[in-house]
């Protein structure tokens, strides 16, 4: 199995105990009651204020990228979903990545490590949209717009989905 | 669910407040004063779009990597063994997306832990279980900065 633990850009600086402990509190959900902070700091004998703040800093630090309702894309219509990775050159890699990530429809955009002749591709998007073709239109855009013509990629739809919930970061979690 | 089953108040709930929850003592209750109807219809409502799996919840997109550490990985499965192994790979605790991709990579899982050391033993668990080799692909760099998604009615 390959990690490559030292290449990768870890920060998690700044999160203590107590931070974590909220974390897996709301990570599935905050409850729909009126007063869901109140009820999660009963919950870790923190008070409400405390709660708040420490989200809002987790927000500030980019620890949480956002708060708000979390849609499910294919219970709206937007069926088509494809991985579209990228064989680019380890010079351009960040512009690019960047480029693709300023498109609306790029859900996420990620630079992965290559795995030799097994894997060529280093640069990740997901692209959301209705059917296949929009999807494929987008990726026609996307070529476009960041002059990637030449660049080796490949498009991998969706098929199945086994199982989708939010991150389970619990230690000891059964 | 069909788009046009949802009504306009509904449409904006999940337009307006992907990333702009206020956090306040009372969202729910400040959500409601922006869109002009009460605290009860949004909890109402935010709960059975939940039910309906329109909505996974109401809460934090977290960034990968900043609070334990995580990967996505995909594995050549033969066609005839794709459903059995999945269902293997789903079991897993530390498993929290499981998708089939047209590729001969056709499995491709999100596995989470709470540092890198577990997050290898989960991977070297998944590869005995199924007799597969997994290709390991952590993140390096996030370029995406997460507003959400637009989503378009028509």
């Amino acid at each position: 199995m390959e990690l490559n633990v030292r290449q990768r850009r870890v920060d998690s600086t700044g999160i203590d105990a107590h931070d974590r402990r909220l974390l897996e509190q709301i990570q599935e959900g905050l409850p729909l009651v009126p007063r869901p902070f109140a009820d999660i700091a009963g919950r870790l004998g923190m008070a409400e204020a405390e709660v708040i703040a420490r989200i809002e800093r987790l927000c500030g630090e980019g620890v949480i990228k956002r708060m708000g309702v979390v849609v499910r894309h294919r219970s709206l219509g937007y069926d088509a979903n494809a991985m579209v990775v990228w064989d680019v050159p380890d010079t351009r890699v960040d512009a690019l990545g960047q480029c693709f990530a300023r498109f609306p429809f790029v859900t996420l955009c990620y630079q992965r490590p290559r795995r030799g002749a097994r894997w060529p591709y280093n640069l990740f998007c997901m692209i959301h949209g209705k059917d296949r073709d929009a999807v494929l239109d987008k990726v026609v855009e996307l070529t476009e717009a960041c002059g990637v013509g030449e660049v080796r990629h490949q498009v991998l739809f969706s098929r199945r989905c086994f199982k989708q919930r939010g991150a389970n970061y619990r230690r000891g979690c059964p | 669910m069909p788009t046009t089953n949802l009504n306009a108040f509904e449409r904006r709930l999940l337009n307006d407040f992907q990333q702009d929850m206020p956090l306040s003592p009372t969202p729910y209750a400040d959500m409601a004063a922006r869109l002009g109807v009460s605290e009860a219809e949004v909890l109402e409502a935010l709960a059975s779009l939940r039910e309906e799996g329109v909505i996974s919840r109401v809460g934090p997109v977290l960034a990968i990597n900043r609070v334990g550490a995580s990967t996505l990985a995909a594995m050549a499965v033969p066609e005839p063994r794709l459903e059995a192994v999945a269902r293997l790979v789903s079991a897993h605790p530390a498993v929290n997306h499981n998708y089939e991709r047209e590729h001969r990579f056709n499995l491709w899982f999100v596995a989470t832990a709470p540092g890198e050391a577990e997050l290898a033993q989960v991977i070297t668990e998944l590869e005995r279980a199924t007799g597969l080799d997994a290709l390991v692909l952590p993140m390096l760099q996030d370029y995406h900065i997460d507003l959400g998604f637009e989503l378009q009615w028509n």
